[in-house]
């Protein structure tokens, strides 16, 4: 190993050391900056979980075409076929009056009620998805006018006013995300250049010494960056294992959850580009506060006889 | 080695601690800076150590002129010095071994020579075999002797030490000042501050007397009369 190399590697493992030796302080400082970090993390966890769990039609345009309830199912099937032939079109699902009855038998809980009916009140419905490219408010808008004109046709829905919202809800938490990982990222600077100050004066006669016998400024900043360091990648590991055991505690809610919903969706952790954000961004942090902290204070310390 | 030009120093607090203090020191020399306390023996070794800049006047250690020197080039000029203090300043909660390398470490030495320089040092100071001990667990005269050793670990050309038998009795003081003796034997620089007046006589080296800031005498062998009346 080459001398430099191995002035870093003492540095690193006399930091490591001193932390060691103070195991309670170690223990709470890391457990501030561990907590400040796995915030914004879970709230990208969130974000991410929830575009997850709703992709299948955040991006999607559905026009629900609700034919009138005379229509016979014969003639819905034609209709959904020449629905089929439109180019604009990508695909049609027909849900017969039938099994739309069944299906809200099943799952509202009003079967009893239900029963009292002597007719399906429930139309023939057509799902109608445009393709991808036809998926302008006015492409769209003109899908919707031409069923509308057919006469078997009562009423055309169009899905994208939720949509809409929901991505304007989505798009308020992820700028919460991003203003609360820059405040708790602030916050960890904060608490990583205090505890580095502290250290910095409590160990003022060695800094003194050492620059009396010739310690450059690179030197002496050295092992305090080092700390500043580790606390960063120590809270970083640490917000991860609280992130982790999050989502172990509420996995089996959600999936059973989604169940209900008919979905197959399971709560996802940090992916592994989560993963070295946030020891990245722990790590950057803990080595800013340091060097902030350091230049700040080592400057005025210096030897006198 | 050095050369003090008409040097003046007034602190902050705007007392004037030399006063236009011209004298030179050649390479292997043995010198003792004496006089008072608070006559200005500390202020000319602060000087020489880069610790104060004069106020006035040119100080010349090695052939740099030390006011020219910049700030980032500090540390590498003081490695060049091997400084000795009064109250010693070791770390107390590093044993000896630690801080006798720290000279060693700061200059980049390799780790492999490190322990065997530590030991010749402590060897010099007769002190092998205490390299575990924190400095508390020793004698005040052995703590001096351990500030000794971290002063000439790394071979500095300049050794200076300021009071460094302030607190010792005058045998142990004998004692320490003949391992000064024999660094100088072996080609460094020596400057010594002290007010002992015993031990100046009883090494008949050359000493420098500073009274309020003035050079008052400088002589070899004997003792000017400015201290000789006292």
């Amino acid at each position: 190993m080459s001398v430099s190399g191995s002035r870093h590697l003492q540095a690193l493992l006399g930091s490591l050391g001193r932390l060691a030796r103070n195991p309670l302080a170690t223990a709470l400082t890391l457990l501030v900056i561990g907590l400040a970090l796995s915030l914004p993390t879970a709230l990208r966890l969130f974000v991410t979980n929830v575009q997850a769990a709703t992709g299948g039609f955040t991006s999607a345009v559905d026009l629900s075409v609700y034919l009138k309830t005379d229509v016979a199912l014969a003639k819905a099937q034609q209709l959904a076929r020449s629905a089929r032939e439109r180019p604009d079109v990508a695909e049609v699902t027909l849900i017969p009056a039938e099994q739309a009855l069944q299906e809200f038998r099943r799952y509202s809980g009003f079967g009893a009620a239900l029963d009292a009916l002597q007719d399906n009140p429930l139309p023939h419905v057509l799902h109608v998805q445009p393709r991808s490219d036809a998926q302008s408010p006015a492409a769209v808008e003109s899908l919707k006018r031409y069923l509308a004109a057919w006469p078997e046709v009562d009423l055309v829905q169009v899905d994208t006013e939720w949509v809409r919202r929901f991505n304007a809800i989505l798009d308020v938490v992820r700028r919460l995300l991003i203003i609360a990982a820059t405040l708790l990222g602030a916050g960890v600077l904060a608490v990583i250049g205090n505890t580095i100050r502290l250290e910095i004066l409590n160990r003022r006669a060695e800094i003194e010494v050492t620059k009396l016998v010739g310690g450059s400024n690179a030197f002496v900043r050295r092992p305090f960056l080092y700390t500043g360091v580790l606390y960063g990648f120590g809270g970083a590991v640490l917000a991860l294992a609280i992130v982790e055991a999050a989502v172990l505690v509420l996995g089996q809610s959600i999936a059973t959850l989604a169940q209900l919903y008919g979905s197959r969706f399971a709560l996802q952790g940090p992916s592994l580009d989560d993963t070295g954000i946030l020891l990245g961004a722990g790590v950057v942090l803990g080595w800013l506060g340091a060097w902030i902290s350091a230049a700040r204070h080592l400057r005025s310390i210096e030897p006198r006889a | 080695m050095i050369l003090f030009d008409r040097v003046s120093k007034r602190y902050p607090n705007g007392r004037e601690a030399l006063t236009s203090v011209s004298f030179q020191i050649h390479t292997g020399e043995m010198v003792f800076l004496t006089g008072r306390s608070g006559a200005g023996k500390s202020t000319v070794l602060k000087l020489i150590a880069l610790l104060e800049r004069p106020t006035r006047g040119i100080v010349t250690v090695g052939g740099r002129n030390t006011g020219s020197l910049r700030p980032r080039h500090v540390p590498a000029f003081r490695r060049q010095i091997g400084v000795v203090f009064q109250d010693h300043k070791l770390l107390a909660d590093r044993p000896v071994f630690d801080n006798v390398a720290l000279p060693l470490v700061v200059a980049g030495t390799p780790f492999r020579d490190i322990g065997k320089r530590v030991r010749a040092a402590l060897d010099q100071v007769g002190l092998l075999g205490r390299e575990r001990m924190l400095p508390m667990e020793l004698s005040v005269g052995e703590q001096q002797r351990v500030g000794i050793a971290r002063a000439v670990v790394s071979k500095p050309p300049l050794l200076i030490a300021d009071e460094p038998t302030g607190n010792l009795d005058p045998d142990l003081a004998l004692e320490v000042m003949r391992l000064f003796r024999r660094f100088q034997d072996v080609g460094v620089t020596v400057i010594v501050a002290t007010h002992d007046l015993h031990v100046v006589h009883e090494f008949g080296q050359r000493a420098i007397v500073i009274e309020n800031g003035q050079i008052q005498g400088d002589a070899n062998d004997h003792l000017p009369s400015v201290i000789a009346v006292r």
